[in-house]
């Protein structure tokens, strides 16, 4: 099973969260994560929502049909540009706090909170940065964690172009 | 006496008007009381349903019968819930339908307030769409949109939940648009001229072609299309359950319904086709069984107005989004253009093929001279004697097959039943609201004894409101389908099945409910009862017909077998 990251332009009116979290459970669709939030556009709210799915067509039909959905768009992760924030709480004690600093901050990990047996970051960036970070972190241990959902928007840079081979 | 100020509840019933509203069907309670104040000075007629789901399937009947937006009422929470069946069933088969629901006050919701549910939440999953509505204001503008999203595109059930305090709150009325819809563009289109140009090539070269038209078409209204294409292409027709009247029963190319209870030569031409034209109809399993095994050499052309629907059971080799009536007309004169002239492909190869099947597979049961009554003898007697000149409305399960079966029908908008959701209880009430629709056409329910009993409280509105639709019951003292099912699959342990054939005295029931009561229970009497049925015009009348208590319904397709494998009477078990 894939996964995929569609764009998702709704009208901003009560309940329509709701609607499209409905229809991926009235399918049986999966979803993996799911951001919401307003745009520049009054009365219009932007969904990032990373889905496991074999394919994506009748899910991106299943989308159009809801009357408050106004925009579908399936973001291919060559053309994709995508962050999610992180909250990550690593173990460490007075002799091992350094390194797990230096480490941190060679992520771009900021920390947040300071306690005797841990160290908080805030890390924001791509899915493979947070993972990369995770597999560092690993071996001090991860105490909890808590990601924000997956944000993506269209690339349209000449260099994303030219990546995905167009001219 | 001072003037009454001008409510959101006046804004309610001018809006419906509006929209063109002549007949609705509610129950009136405590939150929806506002609305049913105005009620009394509207243009509206309120046919007064004795339970909200009977109200919910008047409405159904009377959108089914018309093709227009049918109108159901309620009040909040209990009276809401009970309008979730009649939601689901007009969503299932594609019913434009509007419901207006009262809801407890706006600074009440969310307390579980006195007769308080979640309507638009529960809706979500039943409706193609659902409002809250919060200001009186908007009024107009929500009514205006329901109708239009519930009677464009594919059509569906739209559900309006508007709060006592606004239903009370002062307004005034404004002439409404659809400004308030960006996301919602059904399509209109006949298809893009490049599939329409593949279609027609495919269909033009294939051996053994078949159109599958489903309820799409009812709804379209493109029966005339339908009938002008099958002829210039020279291609077969299977109707679906929902497409029954879309295609005249007896013209040459028909080959009836296909399916779980479909005709062996409706099935099995499907299974054999190399080209399959499915217009308006969307692989629903009772069609397929197997839907590995369905059609397994063919290429599928598949048009439909909701793009969903294209690629959801089968993938088409030609997907064509549109409405089924322009789409026929463009293919009509694609058709004219490829031709230029030429004749249609004979195909006798094929049609002979169908003939074949027909005479030697069709449908049949045998009806003893001293009785039992078999169901399918009286649908073809009542058939007779009526001419066919009638709206059918059936409820579910071996009555509603054998009168899909045995009725032949002739044109579209006769035949009323719950297809996708399977709704026991659907004949009564819809037939109510189909005939409170069309007073002057003849309008028989045909069914049966478990479905009756879970809708026959709405003779009493039948009764009461001047509707007098004729409703035969037959009473093979069970639930027929399921005891098939028990005898078929489960080595005959009938369990839960039994209704036993005395109780109801279904015309001592009949008469206490202000209708005729009659009863037939032998096959000689069946056309005199049928007459005294007919020649009833002033009340309702329920005619029991007791039935062969153990008559299995055939052909039969197991469930999730292969259409291959058609069961066509006991001798083949």
């Amino acid at each position: 099973m894939s996964q995929h990251t569609l764009s998702v332009i709704v009208e901003d009116k009560p309940g329509v969260l709701a609607r499209v979290s409905a229809m991926f459970s009235n399918r049986a669709f999966n979803i993996h994560s799911l951001a919401v939030g307003p745009t520049h556009v009054p009365g219009r709210s932007h969904i990032t929502v990373v889905v496991d799915a074999p394919e994506l067509e009748q899910l991106k039909k299943q989308l159009h049909k809801l009357v408050n959905v106004i925009k579908v768009t399936e973001l291919d992760s060559t053309e994709a540009l995508e962050s999610e924030v992180m909250i990550a709480r690593i173990a460490c004690d007075p002799v091992n706090r350094g390194e797990v600093g230096d480490t941190a901050g060679l992520f771009g990990a900021k920390m947040i909170d300071l306690a005797p047996n841990s160290i908080t970051f805030e890390i924001a960036g791509t899915p493979e940065h947070l993972a990369s970070f995770l597999d560092h972190m690993k071996p001090y241990g991860i105490v909890d964690l808590v990601k924000s959902g997956r944000v993506a928007m269209k690339k349209i840079s000449d260099v994303a172009r030219m990546a995905v081979g167009q001219t | 006496m001072t003037q009454k100020p001008y409510t959101g509840s006046h804004s309610l019933l001018q809006s419906l008007e509006h929209e063109g509203v002549e007949t609705m069907f509610g129950v009136p309670g405590g939150a929806i009381l506002p609305a049913y104040d105005p009620l009394l000075d509207s243009s509206i007629r309120h046919v007064l349903a004795r339970h909200e789901q009977g109200a919910g399937h008047m409405a159904e009947g009377y959108a089914m019968a018309t093709g227009r937006v049918g109108v159901a009422m309620a009040t909040s929470g209990p009276g809401a819930t009970n309008l979730i069946t009649p939601l689901q069933n007009a969503k299932m088969d594609s019913t434009p339908l509007v419901a207006i629901t009262g809801q407890v006050g706006t600074s009440a919701i969310g307390s579980d307030a006195f007769q308080e549910a979640y309507t638009t939440g529960l809706a979500m999953h039943c409706t193609k769409h659902s409002y809250l509505v919060t200001d009186a204001d908007e009024i107009p503008a929500t009514i205006h949109e329901a109708f239009h999203i519930a009677s464009t595109g594919r059509p569906g059930p739209v559900l309006v939940d508007i709060p006592k305090d606004v239903l009370n709150q002062h307004t005034q009325w404004s002439t409404p648009t659809l400004a308030g819809l960006p996301g919602y563009k059904p399509p209109v289109s006949q298809g893009h001229p490049r599939q329409i140009k593949a279609a027609i090539e495919m269909i033009e070269a294939a051996e053994r072609p078949v159109l599958y038209v489903g309820g799409g078409v009812i709804h379209a209204k493109a029966s005339a299309e339908l009938a002008r294409f099958a002829e210039a292409a020279n291609v077969p027709v299977v109707t679906t359950l929902m497409a029954r009247g879309a295609f005249p029963d007896d013209h040459p190319l028909s080959l009836g319904m296909s399916g779980m209870h479909g005709t062996y030569t409706a099935t099995t031409a499907i299974q054999r086709s190399d080209v399959l034209i499915a217009l308006g109809s969307r692989f629903d399993d009772r069609v397929t069984g197997d839907v590995a095994a369905f059609a397994p050499n063919a290429k599928v052309i598949h048009v439909d107005v909701d793009p969903a629907e294209i690629g959801k059971v089968r993938v088409p080799d030609v997907p064509i989004v549109g409405d089924a009536g322009l789409v026929l007309q463009a293919l009509l004169e694609r058709l004219a253009t490829t031709r230029d002239g030429r004749p249609a492909p004979e195909r006798e190869a094929w049609l002979g093929q169908l003939g074949v099947w027909k005479a030697e597979k069709p449908l049949r049961y045998d009806q003893p001279d001293d009785g039992p009554i078999k169901t399918q003898f009286f649908i073809e007697r009542l058939h007779a004697v009526t001419g066919g000149d009638a709206i059918v409305v059936s409820g579910v399960g071996q009555h509603q097959m054998w009168a899909s079966q045995f009725w032949g029908f002739s044109r579209p908008g006769t035949w009323i039943n719950s297809g996708g959701l399977g709704t026991m209880g659907f004949s009564v009430p819809a037939a109510v609201g189909a005939k409170a629709a069309k007073p002057d056409e003849l309008v028989i329910a045909l069914d049966g004894d478990g479905c009756f009993q879970m809708t026959f409280q709405e003779l009493i509105t039948a009764a009461t409101e001047d509707i007098p639709v004729k409703v035969v019951v037959f009473n093979n003292g069970g639930y027929g389908m399921v005891k098939q099912w028990q005898n078929l699959f489960y080595g005959g342990r009938l369990s839960a099945v039994e209704l036993g054939t005395t109780v109801p005295n279904y015309p001592q029931l009949a008469e206490a409910l202000g209708c005729v009561g009659l009863r037939v229970d032998h096959p000689g009497e069946v056309d005199a009862a049928i007459d005294k049925m007919l020649a009833v015009d002033d009340r309702p009348v329920v005619l029991e017909v007791v039935t062969d208590l153990d008559e299995m319904c055939f052909p039969m397709v197991p469930a999730g077998g292969s259409n291959d494998t058609i069961v066509m009477g006991p001798e083949d078990l």
